[in-house]
């Protein structure tokens, strides 16, 4: 139960937005998409909160704004541009560049780490999800 | 006579001599082929290598593991006309075993975090261990890249720059 108390507040505001926790093994998993990029970055900011900088290993938090195929995405890289790439994966050639803050178009989800995306200028290709958030 | 008869009975010894001798060297080779015939159905043993002088099998090489090397041992010494088998056998030092699972896992984070250079990911049975070191201001990035790929725990050791 202890560890119910000491993420009390994460738990609260996890389950208010929306997703799911669950206590497994010690380890509390909380999984699921928010509303926004906001939703997550506030959830993210619990968190380092009650464990600073994260080194506790009790929590695994796994949330990400709700992205729909066809929608507009920002690129939230932490400088540098974001690399589109021709097929899913770092091994796969690199076909074209968004700059970070830029908004592009999530073609379709390939999988949960690799989504199409199609940029303004037309070139489309494969992008590292957790550099994308959705913008509405 | 007596002089042609001694040097026939030289040349019958020489020629048993010779004849014993070459018979012991077919034997010892014939023993390392029985032997390694033997080792043959058994992969385990196929970096075990076979000497046998004058009825002495010496064993040579690498297995998994103790019991691995008695049955090779035994299995020499089963083969008839091996008088003694001595083992320079060594231990291999034991494998990490890596799951399909954490060889996904790795595969993901290598894509996950290829821009976190100084950043050191190992995977065992599900659980995420970091260590190196991170900048303060990319470590939510970091920890929500890892959190994504849903492993059962994140043990964080990154020292923050």
């Amino acid at each position: 139960m202890a560890l119910q108390d000491k993420y009390k507040e994460l738990i609260d505001a996890a389950t208010q937005a929306g997703v799911s926790v669950s206590d497994q093994g010690g380890v509390l998993h909380i999984d699921g998409d928010v509303a926004t990029g906001d939703v997550k970055d506030r959830l993210w900011q619990i968190y380092d909160k009650i464990d600073p900088n994260f080194t506790s290993g009790e929590v695994v938090l796994n949330v990400n704004a709700r992205a729909f195929e066809g929608g507009k995405v920002k690129v939230v890289t932490q400088e540098s541009n974001l690399n589109i790439r021709k097929g899913p994966g770092t091994d796969q050639p690199i076909v074209g560049k968004a700059a970070k803050g830029e908004i592009i178009t999530l073609v379709s989800k390939a999988n949960a780490q690799w989504w199409l995306v199609r940029t303004n200028d037309g070139e489309e290709g494969y992008s590292y999800a957790q550099y994308l958030e959705p913008v509405s | 006579m007596k002089q042609f008869r001694f040097i026939s009975a030289l040349a019958l010894a020489l020629v048993l001599m010779i004849g014993f001798n070459a018979c012991k060297k077919v034997k010892d080779a014939d023993l390392k082929t029985s032997i390694e015939q033997k080792f043959v159905a058994n992969p385990d043993l196929k970096d075990v290598m076979v000497d046998v002088q004058k009825g002495i099998a010496t064993l040579t090489g690498q297995v998994k593991d103790d019991a691995t090397n008695t049955a090779a041992i035994n299995m020499a010494k089963e083969v008839k006309g091996v008088k003694q088998v001595m083992s320079n056998i060594t231990i291999a030092p034991p494998q990490p075993l890596v799951s399909d699972a954490d060889a996904t896992m790795q595969a993901a984070l290598k894509d996950a975090l290829k821009d976190n250079s100084g950043v050191v990911y190992e995977v065992k049975d599900g659980v995420v261990t970091l260590t190196g070191e991170v900048k303060k201001s990319d470590l939510p990035k970091l920890m929500q890249k890892v959190s994504a790929l849903k492993p059962t725990k994140i043990e964080n050791k990154l020292t923050i720059k």
